[in-house]
């Protein structure tokens, strides 16, 4: 191993512990068993830290091969960032601005899943800000589905994440946090995008402990 | 690093004997009830030995290694108690900054104070200090929404978790003639009569409980089981004496205190718990629950049995 794939093994390795010791974070597989086969994992989208969480509790053979969506337009602003979300992330860089995006999302994502990999993607499409627990989904994850129905659809849903680092902070609070993986969904050969993405929202919505709450 | 006193030697020794006996008792248990895991109480039972294997090994380490180690892992369970406690609280967006002091100010300072043994500060630290200053941070903010609510759990937060969990420490400044060297062995001779009190409850109210005590608070706990653990964790208590500066009967009283203070703890966590609707405050420990579930009766414990030995046997 050279230099350079150390210290990505090692910046990957203190990412997960310093993302322990702020949220003791623990995955709960309540739909699916943490198995090595190909997923698109989908979920709500708080935080810069939402993909730390997910990939913190995916055992380490699974990490590997799971990489993040993620717009360049935040992952490439500095040489920090291009460094933890490009090298030790692995992640799926997307061009979020349609006017002038010269290669289409949709496009790298399946790149990305014939090559073998695994992927996280948030379909709210930006950070949820706001009192909702969840954004209406973009359409990406329908057409994702679409191109490749095979791949098991897995909703996951990261809880209190937002409390620890509200947009704005850059201290995080150490609070518990969970991750809770839920039953892999596939599109039907008849469904409309309405259906789809309202059957995706739901699935994902039902994992939020509040779902839960009396 | 000096050699550890040979009283914690054999305490230790006791303890591991103890846990090695337990084992071979889960291990015969699982044999003959649970070969398949199918057993709920002996696989929580079996789950417990191993959790208290790796108390016992951290607290022994913390203890052989004085006062740093004690004061570093009770400052890392602080830490950790607060971060079950605040999940658990109303806060919001603009508490962020009060709550970021209490864990990476309030937190840190308070233990160094009772590193450098600063009686005279580290008592006030969080009760004055704390208490008002938090408090100017959240109003800062501008948001009035149920802001009493909101700085009376952090501040009852901070109290819990890091003021009263840090007077387990504090009990090293303690000097008391005949005694020094030895003050290692009063947070033994605490953790050990509270953990068994608690041991000894749930063994007396599973033989004999009959009559629950505090029904809506803690299902499981009895009358029968607090008088039988009681009873019998004072009697350790004053068995332990050897190890203490205090007489068979003094040890006796201080154990009773410790016990009935962590019985009527544990209650008031319970009662916190059932409000805000969980069971256990966190998941770190299997078969225990969180940090708070092993350490509530600790928390209630600590403060009253520092200052009962302090006006009564130390010199400071």
């Amino acid at each position: 191993m050279g230099m350079r794939e150390a210290g990505i093994s090692l910046a990957g390795t203190l990412i997960v512990v310093f993302a322990r010791f702020i949220t003791a974070v623990r995955g709960r597989w309540d739909g699916v068993a943490p198995a090595e086969e190909q997923r698109i994992y989908f979920a709500n989208h708080a935080s810069h830290g939402d993909f730390v969480l997910i990939w913190t509790v995916l055992p380490r053979r699974m990490r590997f091969a799971t990489r993040p969506v993620a717009g360049s337009d935040y992952w490439l602003k500095s040489s920090l960032r291009r460094f933890i979300g490009r090298d030790v992330f692995n992640a799926v860089l997307i061009d979020r601005d349609r006017e002038r995006r010269t290669s289409d999302p949709i496009v790298q994502m399946t790149e990305a899943l014939d090559a073998g990999s695994s992927l996280i993607v948030f379909p709210e499409g930006t950070r949820n800000t706001t009192d909702a627990r969840l954004l209406p989904f973009k359409s990406g994850l329908f057409h994702l589905a679409q191109a490749r129905p095979n791949v098991a659809l897995v909703p996951v849903w990261i809880d209190n994440l937002n409390r620890v680092m509200p947009k704005g902070e850059f201290v995080p609070v150490p609070l518990i946090c969970t991750v809770t993986f839920g039953a892999a969904l596939s599109i039907a050969e008849t469904e409309t995008k309405q259906q789809f993405l309202a059957r995706a929202e739901a699935a994902l919505l039902a994992l939020s402990p509040k779902a839960s709450a009396p | 690093m000096t050699m550890p006193h040979p009283d914690l030697v054999a305490v230790l020794g006791c303890l591991l004997a103890v846990l090695v006996l337990a084992s071979a008792v889960g291990y015969v248990l699982q044999r003959r009830l649970s070969p398949d895991g199918s057993n709920a109480v002996v696989e929580n039972l079996n789950d417990r030995i191993r959790a208290w294997w790796i108390m016992v090994v951290l607290m022994g380490l913390a203890l052989i290694g004085g006062k740093t180690g004690v004061t570093l892992l009770f400052a890392f369970c602080s830490f950790a108690a607060l971060r079950e406690f605040i999940t658990l609280t109303n806060t919001r967006r603009a508490d962020h900054w009060a709550l970021a002091a209490g864990f990476f100010i309030m937190l840190p300072v308070q233990y160094y104070l009772i590193w450098i043994e600063w009686y005279g500060l580290y008592s006030i630290f969080i009760p004055v200090y704390a208490f008002l200053l938090m408090p100017i941070v959240a109003a800062a903010r501008g948001d009035t929404e149920h802001f009493l609510v909101r700085i009376a759990e952090v501040q009852w937060a901070l109290m819990i978790c890091v003021f009263c969990t840090s007077h387990v420490p504090a009990l090293l400044s303690l000097d008391i003639p005949g005694y020094q060297g030895r003050n290692v062995l009063l947070i033994a001779f605490l953790v050990i009569v509270v953990q068994m009190s608690d041991v000894l409850q749930y063994v007396w109210g599973k033989l004999l409980g009959r009559t629950k005590i505090a029904p809506r608070l803690s299902p499981s706990k009895t009358v029968e089981g607090f008088i039988g653990g009681a009873l019998s964790a004072t009697a350790v208590g004053a068995a332990l004496s050897w190890m203490t500066p205090f007489t068979p009967l003094q040890a006796a009283f201080l154990a009773l205190v410790i016990v009935l203070m962590g019985f009527f703890g544990g209650l008031v966590m319970s009662a916190i718990k059932r409000d805000r609707g969980i069971k256990d405050w966190g998941h770190l420990i299997a078969g225990h629950g969180g940090f708070l579930d092993r350490l509530d009766s600790v928390v209630f414990s600590a403060p009253i049995f520092f200052h009962l030995v302090r006006y009564g046997w130390s010199t400071t």
